[in-house]
């Protein structure tokens, strides 16, 4: 059972930082998984009254408060404009609208938790994060790193050209997904990458990327050979809800299908 | 042709008497509605007092081991702590929580604790304090030092193993139900009529395998929960949301080593059951507290605790060999069921049975067959009632078993079912030799093939987008009381201005008996719904009921009602005829008034009513009890089409057509309701719900963050008809509902599988993985 | 430490601790219509609206709302009675445990979406399981009930 000594309202960001230095305080998120957890907790630290829950849009970049609710940037037409459906897609299968109407954004980044489909989601799009004192660094760096005291305020997206897919398995519509696949694909300067992002294997999620140049017409043949190589670069495990090896066959199956839905469409 | 005429002729005379039925067959409202839709206060926690002890379970982490030392001092000791009771403070009589009927099937194999440990979440100590929070830090200062042994986790090897579950000398059973302690052995039997050897050697095709169904949690949303206080009398009285008073009454009393007269139950609102509270899971714990502190003290289960030390689904490994020659005749069914009844025997030699005599008997050609059943001990949560009862295994294991026969004959499953399925009028040798005298099971499969689309559809059609989608039949049944044991009293009282009291003892658990068993009464005595109150049970007030299960309350304490009515109706009469100064010969009662038909005198019932409140030397009331020497099936059919997608083996099931004959149907709402959530429970159990150990034993399906059962987005499109037979043993010719609607989707939605994939899993649930793996070893 | 919030429109106080969560505090107010079915977020019987938006107050924790609005079905009365009304006329409610927090999801949803699709529906309720009934009668209770709000509301504009 959780248990919490402290409840301390932050009045600006240094003092939910100086206050998260101490190693028994935590910062508090939408409160979904810390709830369940055990932890003893000296402080807790709302960062709720620090204004980082809105969605703003700048003319190279979405900045996402961390505060702000997977409700939010499922509805965001700034988010809606430059992702098209994807991150919709990636967040509406979670448990349901009240539990989104909770669920931070920040929490669900921050916790870099295996199941994470937000992350899964983020880290195939040109994803940075802004900590409080480690500044601007990239959601992939970001996402490798172990949890520490910084304080994360935003998620940043910049606005990149970026064609972007997420699709998921569940084995109930509002499970944990037993994988979820976000793959885009960007063209600048004659030069096309791709970028796979796989999350649930039940690993957190990795991402790659691929200097591939994928004709438009390409065969099925071939683009199942480039989803197969995508998916062979994860390492997979087992658990209750799939075994490794069918966890690394449904990846590259929906990685087909999201290279396919992206071939399809007319840029 | 000729029975075909019989039939439609039989079915315009029941539409008849329908029509002139005012209450019963209607679709009215809950009694209890406005007060569930507004969030009233109604339910067991919502009326326990403020002042009543938390009580809360240690819980073993080993599962199986005795406890060498149990050290509560220190938690003792702990403000607001009011006691903590360990194994040393439990009465060493064994008794069982299964709430049945005495002597229970069930075997005495319980203390309310136990020094010997035998599952992961088993309790070890009751800790009772004031708050919630000094409970739970008393529960950490508790040391328990365990010896730990070896546990028996696999139910197939579980009989005549080395270890024991129940070494003990004082464990009992009282029934000859074949049960040993010292094998492991729960219960055990082999019934048959006609040589099955010989038949299935001589068939054309012998289908011959083997089904595997895992433990369900029944998942009502409500948790175990009981509130105990003692009241002036110097009595224990005890709130809980259970669905058997008077059972619990007995078993408390067992349990404490207290006389009966010591114990009253009270049921209020209850919020779900669907078997789960057919065993008294957290009665005992707060009643020992307050029995030995005198305080009131309540236990609400988590939902951890509730999905780790409850009441599930029995698991059963079935074989089936089932014969038929190349015509699709099936000639004989042979059907061994092995079940794991977990770590105590509570209805472990009762829903065994159920998987055998009530999916047999679906099949009325057969010549001959067998069942034969070991029950087994081991060490994971005790199994208990869960809707179904045990058929819903069986069902799911013949069911199969013929659809698979119908792929060896190439064959309509539909068409083969059509051959052989059991038909009013027929005598079923598995189903203790009972007659059908109502059984529209014909009508059901008909219809629900025209309501699915069955012959565009059968077996598959491809969706073009890498989609398949395909359909699958199965047929249930299940019983309508336990017959010659289940009894129902009912009382019915006159009161002031003529209104009735309705006292029962059968346990409105959302199920809406309160409000059928009214609509009856009203029926009966030719009133409205609002002229008779009714109300929860009470085992101090309430006539003697065993309780709501085994599909019986509409049946049993139904027939019970009308009785009473019956009663009641002449002692108006009687009562009238004496006001108006005349023979009871000369009146009629017509719901409102008793007329002297020679005189056109007449008293009303409101005078009546007011009348025996004053210088009245008997009340006016009747009771009556029901108990019947058969157990009528209700019957149906249920096709589920699903959606698979042959990449990854996703099954999303799109429709269920389901058809059912219960007899009468006495509220269509309630009845289609109760049809809709069987058979989304019985999706749940088909595609998702999964019960997984640990190798150690330990539950991983302790949430419902692991424990998934379907949603709104899950379960597809479900539609219920109903196809009406005339049970004439039944009230208003009504047989059961509430079980038999979950027992169709798992083999139909297996069906469906294979029909659209030629995929066959045996083992529930069908899980995407498994899909997958089957299209992929096909290849 | 104490909290001051509004409850069902009128200001309340209450003392809790650090890790004191909403669901427990509002059923000590006499809110009993709140309650609890998984302690995991899954079940959605503990919805409450917080400023208007539907919550799980399972995992509030009180002292995060001082100075919020926090409605329960007991502020909702006469709107969850009315609603309440289909259910009943459907048998939907059946046990009725997992009604209060489904009610609550659907008066939300009402006035959130105007003309709901069927799956616009589904999956905004979602997060509320039931055991009993299998969802199809209160989706038909939800069909007739905004058939009959969105008639209202072109009679109202009649007028």
């Amino acid at each position: 059972m959780l248990t919490i000594g402290n409840y301390v309202k932050a009045k600006t960001p240094e003092e939910a930082y100086e206050l998260n230095q101490a190693r028994s305080s935590r910062i508090m998120g939408g409160m979904m998984w810390m709830r369940l957890s055990n932890a003893r907790v000296k402080t807790l630290i709302d960062i709720s009254g620090l204004g980082l829950d809105q969605i703003e849009e700048t003319e190279d970049e979405i900045r996402i408060g961390a505060m702000c609710t997977l409700r939010q940037i499922e509805q965001s037409e700034a988010v809606k404009k430059l992702c098209g459906d994807g991150i919709e897609e990636a967040v509406r299968h979670i448990v349901g609208v009240q539990f989104r109407n909770q669920a931070t954004v920040g929490g669900s980044i921050y916790g870099r938790f295996g199941f994470s489909d937000v992350l899964t989601a983020f880290l195939a799009l040109d994803t940075y994060v802004e900590l409080y004192d480690g500044g601007r660094i990239c959601l992939a760096e970001f996402a490798k790193k172990k949890p520490d005291n910084d304080l994360l305020l935003f998620i940043v997206v910049k606005k990149k050209k970026r064609q972007f897919r997420y699709d998921s398995i569940r084995q109930t519509k509002t499970d944990f997904p037993v994988i979820a696949c976000s793959v885009s694909r960007e063209k600048a300067n004659g030069q096309e990458t791709w970028y796979f992002a796989v999350g649930a294997r039940p690993m957190k999620a990795d991402m790659i990327e691929k200097k591939w140049s994928v004709a438009k017409d390409a065969s099925l043949e071939k683009i199942e050979e480039y989803a197969a190589l995508a998916a062979a670069e994860f390492k997979y495990g087992t658990n209750m809800r799939g075994s490794a090896g069918y966890r690394q066959h449904l990846a590259k199956v929906l990685i087909k299908r999201e290279i396919m839905s992206i071939l399809s469409e007319e840029i | 042709m000729a029975e075909g005429q019989n039939v439609c002729s039989e079915n315009k005379e029941i539409r008849e008497t329908m029509r002139q039925m005012r209450v019963v067959n209607k679709g009215i409202r809950k009694v209890d509605a406005k007060a569930l839709v507004t969030g009233r206060a109604v339910y067991t926690n919502d009326i326990a007092s403020s002042d009543s002890l938390i009580v809360k379970l240690v819980r073993s982490p080993h599962a199986h081991a005795l406890i060498k030392e149990i050290n509560t001092t220190r938690a003792e000791a702990l403000p607001g702590i009011e006691c903590v009771l360990t194994y040393k403070d439990c009465p060493n009589k064994r008794f069982t929580l299964a709430g049945q009927t005495y002597p229970e099937p069930s075997p005495y194999d319980r203390l309310i604790l136990d020094q010997r440990i035998r599952f992961v979440g088993d309790a070890v100590a009751i800790v009772a304090g004031t708050s919630e929070a000094v409970v739970k830090q008393a529960m950490r200062l508790i040391k328990v030092k365990y010896e730990v042994l070896e546990p028996v986790l696999d139910f197939r090897t579980a009989k005549d193993h080395p270890i024991l579950v129940h070494p003990e000398e004082n464990w009992r059973s009282l029934c000859p139900v074949g049960a040993d302690n010292k094998r492991n052995l729960c219960a055990h039997d082999v019934s048959e009529s006609g040589d099955v050897d010989a038949v299935l050697a001589s068939c054309d095709h012998v289908i011959d395998r083997v089904y595997h169904t895992k433990a369900n949690q029944q998942a009502m949303m409500e948790t175990f929960r009981t509130y105990t206080y003692m009241d002036a009398y110097g009595r224990l009285n005890i709130v809980s949301s259970t669905q058997v008073p008077f059972h619990v009454r007995r078993i408390l009393g067992n349990a404490l080593d207290i006389p009966k007269h010591k114990i009253r139950v009270i049921k209020p609102r209850i919020g779900g059951g669907f078997g789960a509270k057919q065993t008294s899971v957290s009665e005992i714990y707060p009643a020992l507290v307050t029995w030995k502190t005198g305080k009131p003290a309540k236990i609400i289960y988590t939902r951890e605790e509730s999905l780790i030390a409850s009441s599930p689904r029995h698991e059963m490994e079935i074989h089936v060999r089932l014969g038929a020659d190349k015509e699709g005749n099936i000639k004989g069914i042979d059907l061994y069921t092995l079940s794991n009844t977990g770590a105590f025997g509570e209805h472990g030699p009762t829903t065994v049975g159920l998987s055998g005599h009530k999916s047999i008997p679906l099949y009325g050609s057969a010549e001959a067959f067998r069942f034969s059943y070991d029950v087994v001990y081991t060490n994971v949560m005790s199994a208990g009632a869960y809707r179904g009862y045990g058929a819903t295994q069986g069902i799911f294991a013949l069911e199969s078993a013929v659809n698979e026969l119908a792929q060896t004959l190439h064959m309509d499953p539909t068409v083969l079912r059509a051959k052989n399925m059991v038909r009013e009028g027929q005598m079923m040798p598995a189903y203790y030799g009972e007659t059908t005298r109502s059984c529209a099971l014909d009508r059901c499969l008909e219809r629900a093939k025209e309501m699915i689309g069955w012959d565009e559809k059968y077996p598959c059609y491809d969706c073009g987008n890498g989609k398949v989608r395909g359909v699958g039949v199965a047929m249930a049944m299940q019983g309508s009381g336990i017959s010659g044991v289940d009894t129902g009293a009912v009382e019915i009282k006159v009161n002031d201005d003529g209104f009735y009291s309705l006292m029962i003892g059968a346990t409105d658990m959302g199920t809406g008996c309160d409000t059928i068993l009214t609509q009856m009464a009203a029926e009966c005595l030719e009133c409205e719904m609002e002229d008779i109150v009714v109300h929860g049970v009470d085992t101090d007030n309430s006539p003697y009921d065993c309780g709501s299960y085994a599909s019986s309350t509409t049946y049993v304490t139904g027939m019970a009602v009308v009785k009473t009515c019956e009663t009641l109706r002449k002692k108006i009469c009687e009562r009238g005829a004496e006001y108006l100064g005349c023979s009871p010969d000369d009146v009629e009662f017509d719901g409102e008034k008793v007329v002297n038909l020679k005189t056109k005198e007449e008293i009303t019932r409101k005078e009546i009513g007011n009348k025996v409140m004053c210088s009245s030397n008997a009340p006016l009331s009747a009771t009556e009890a029901f108990s019947s020497p058969v157990s009528p099936p209700p019957f149906m059919v249920g096709i589920a089409e699903v959606e698979i997608d042959k990449e990854t083996g996703v099954v999303e099931p799109i429709d269920y057509a389901a058809v059912v004959d219960c007899g009468t149907v006495v509220n269509p709402n309630l009845a289609r309701v109760q049809t809709e959530g069987g058979i989304a429970q019985g999706i749940g159990m088909a595609l998702y719900e999964d019960i997984i150990y640990s190798e150690k034993g330990k539950n991983y399906s302790n949430s419902f963050m692991q424990y998934k059962i379907p949603s709104r987005l899950d379960v597809g499109e479900i539609r219920v008809e109903f196809e009406s037979s005339y049970e004439p043993t039944g009230p208003f010719g009504a047989k059961s509902i509430g079980e038999i609607v979950i027992n169709t989707p798992s083999p139909a939605i297996s069906n469906a599988v294979q029909n659209a994939v030629g995929v066959i899993v045996r083992e529930l649930p069908i899980t995407a993985e498994k899909v997958y793996k089957g299209m992929a070893e096909k290849e | 430490m104490e909290i001051q919030f509004v409850l069902n429109d009128k200001q309340v106080k209450a003392e809790v601790g650090a890790d004191t969560i909403l669901l427990n505090v509002l059923r000590d107010l006499g809110c009993k219509s709140v309650k609890c079915g998984c302690e995991t977020t899954n079940c959605g019987l503990c919805t409450v609206w917080i400023n208007g938006k539907s919550r799980l107050s399972c995992s509030v924790l009180a002292a995060s709302i001082e100075g919020e609005s926090v409605t329960t079905l007991e502020g909702v009365e006469k709107e969850a009675a009315q609603f309440g009304e289909f259910l009943a006329d459907e048998g939907a409610e059946q046990c009725g445990f997992c009604s209060p927090g489904f009610i609550m999801n659907v008066l939300a949803m009402a006035r959130e979406l105007q003309n709901p699709t069927l799956d616009e529906i589904k999956e905004y309720l979602a997060g509320n399981l039931c055991r009993c009934t299998g969802y199809m009668g209160q989706l038909r209770a939800i069909k007739k009930y905004i058939e009959v709000k969105n008639a209202e509301k072109k009679g109202g504009k009649e007028e």
